[in-house]
């Protein structure tokens, strides 16, 4: 029981990269604590009461953006949703003048996804209100990296010493992005796992293992993380067909039986069952998929919590 | 808290404070009967120790066993938006319903009364007990707010400048309540 000294400090929270161990821990504590708030008869605390958060979403999400809005309610925010269609973009205004004029509206602070990697940093150059980067476009994706993290954790007991495998998409995923850095950070060992054609050059600089088969990725696995085929990307040639892919990289419980005994699967959706994971293995009993969802909300309220302290100098 | 605070005076040791918590359990003992009914709440960080060696003193005098639980006010706090970087959440633990029953809040030190305000808004959220009553070890005086403990083991006259440390086995390694000074400078 030694208490946490570390105090927040940072506006923002753009990505994992350049967190330390000791903010991920700071994040992944907190967390645990705003867990609780979700099991009470009244799932509401007072504590962001009278702050005003804005909800950017320039890119789809059903999962992220509810996650979001139900931190934000249960910690008493007032927010507002703005979403790309209809929005002054459209209409042909600059993204600095569109933050620009939210800053005008003074908020407190804004959670933004956005197609363009570097879109949140520039935003929170430019505003005073605290930034959250909800995913830009393959670059991060840090709460849900920071969920991820928090579910393994509480399944794990630790993140240090754990074998995980991420088997997908890699080149195109801000998740893989966002894990590596956090799950290396922690001192977890991380093997990514898929078709050539979908993985990154000199990706192992990023302290990853590569490989190329679905066996040797989740080998001894203590973690699996499977990865949405992004099917729109398959008119890019990047594999031959749905069916192909799902015979060499989907996982099924037969080939699960060369992870540990007790792996946990996890999976950031939407999920293509049938694609890249089975679905004896989505609804098995190694799944925590669901749970990942549920830790979601408590993982928001820790860094909505955290980033709503930081005031700047006057 | 990390201005220059000089020890002045202690006001209990070990042995006193053993004293005056088994005081104060035969004092919650007189006014509430049903004892298995009764829940002691512990207010982070040392209502904790406080509520349970209260409640370690029933079960020596009365065989019964009170429950202990746990309030983290944090998230109700009053001046989060004035103070410099968010305080450390820890977590509320209710073992049980709080709809209907007697609840002895516990902290350490009564001085502005806002920590017990901000821990009856909290229980609020919880449910409706039948009365909530207050036990602190230490009344220091200078409320801010409209509250009075049911239960006091010590009141001790202070000025502002002066700190309350409270220590117990459990949290700090020794048990005794001293009085801190602020340096000369700080303030």
């Amino acid at each position: 029981m030694t208490p946490t000294t570390l105090r927040w400090t940072r506006k923002d929270l753009l990505g994992i990269a350049e967190l330390s161990a000791a903010e991920i821990e700071l994040l992944l504590d907190t967390a645990e604590s705003f867990r609780e708030v979700g099991e009470r008869p009244i799932k509401k605390v007072p504590t962001l009461r009278g702050k005003t958060v804005l909800n950017l979403f320039f890119e789809a999400s059903t999962r992220t953006r509810s996650s979001f809005e139900i931190a934000e309610k249960r910690l008493s925010a007032d927010n507002i949703n703005f979403s790309t269609s209809g929005s002054a973009l459209e209409k042909g205004e600059t993204l600095v003048d569109t933050a620009l004029n939210l800053q005008a509206m003074a908020p407190d602070l804004v959670v933004i996804r956005h197609g363009a990697p570097g879109v949140p940093h520039m935003l929170a150059k430019r505003i005073k209100a605290g930034v959250i980067n909800a995913g830009d476009g393959a670059h991060e994706h840090p709460t849900q990296a920071l969920l991820d993290a928090y579910t393994i954790r509480r399944h794990k007991g630790k993140l240090a010493g754990l074998r995980v495998a991420i088997v997908g998409d890699i080149e195109h995923s801000r998740v893989v992005r966002s894990n590596i850095h956090l799950l290396t950070k922690m001192g977890a060992q991380v093997v990514v796992g898929g078709p050539r054609t979908l993985m990154p050059p000199a990706i192992e600089k990023m302290g990853v293992e590569v490989a190329y088969t679905l066996a040797d990725a989740i080998r001894d696995a203590d973690v699996v993380m499977m990865l949405r085929v992004q099917l729109e990307r398959q008119g890019r040639m990047a594999f031959p067909s749905v069916r192909e892919y799902f015979q060499l990289f989907g996982l099924t419980t037969e080939r699960l039986k060369g992870a540990k005994d007790d792996v946990i699967i996890m999976h950031p959706g939407p999920m293509n069952r049938g694609v890249e994971i089975a679905s004896e293995v989505a609804d098995g009993p190694y799944s925590v998929i669901l749970e990942q969802v549920t830790h979601g909300v408590s993982v928001r309220m820790a860094v909505l919590y955290l980033l709503s302290g930081v005031h700047e100098e006057p | 808290m990390a201005k220059d605070l000089k020890p002045k005076t202690t006001i209990l040791d070990a042995k006193q404070m053993g004293r005056i918590i088994r005081r104060m359990a035969g004092e919650i003992v007189e006014r509430n009967r049903d004892l298995p009914e009764l829940l002691l709440v512990g207010i982070r960080t040392r209502g904790v120790p406080l509520a349970e060696a209260i409640a370690a003193e029933i079960e020596r005098m009365e065989g019964v066993k009170v429950e202990v639980g746990i309030l983290d006010i944090t998230l109700y706090r009053d001046d989060l938006s004035t103070i410099a970087a968010q305080p450390v959440v820890k977590g509320t633990r209710l073992p049980r319903p709080i709809d209907g029953i007697a609840l002895v809040l516990c902290d350490d030190v009564l001085y502005t009364g806002r920590t017990v305000r901000a821990a009856l808004d909290e229980l609020t959220d919880f449910g409706r007990p039948k009365s909530v009553q207050l036990a602190v070890l230490i009344d220091r005086g200078h409320r801010e707010l409209p509250i009075q403990a049911d239960f006091i083991g010590k009141k001790v006259p202070t000025s502002q400048s002066e700190v309350i440390e409270v220590a117990f086995e459990s949290t700090d390694g020794t048990e005794q309540v001293r009085i801190l000074e602020l340096g000369p400078q700080a303030g």
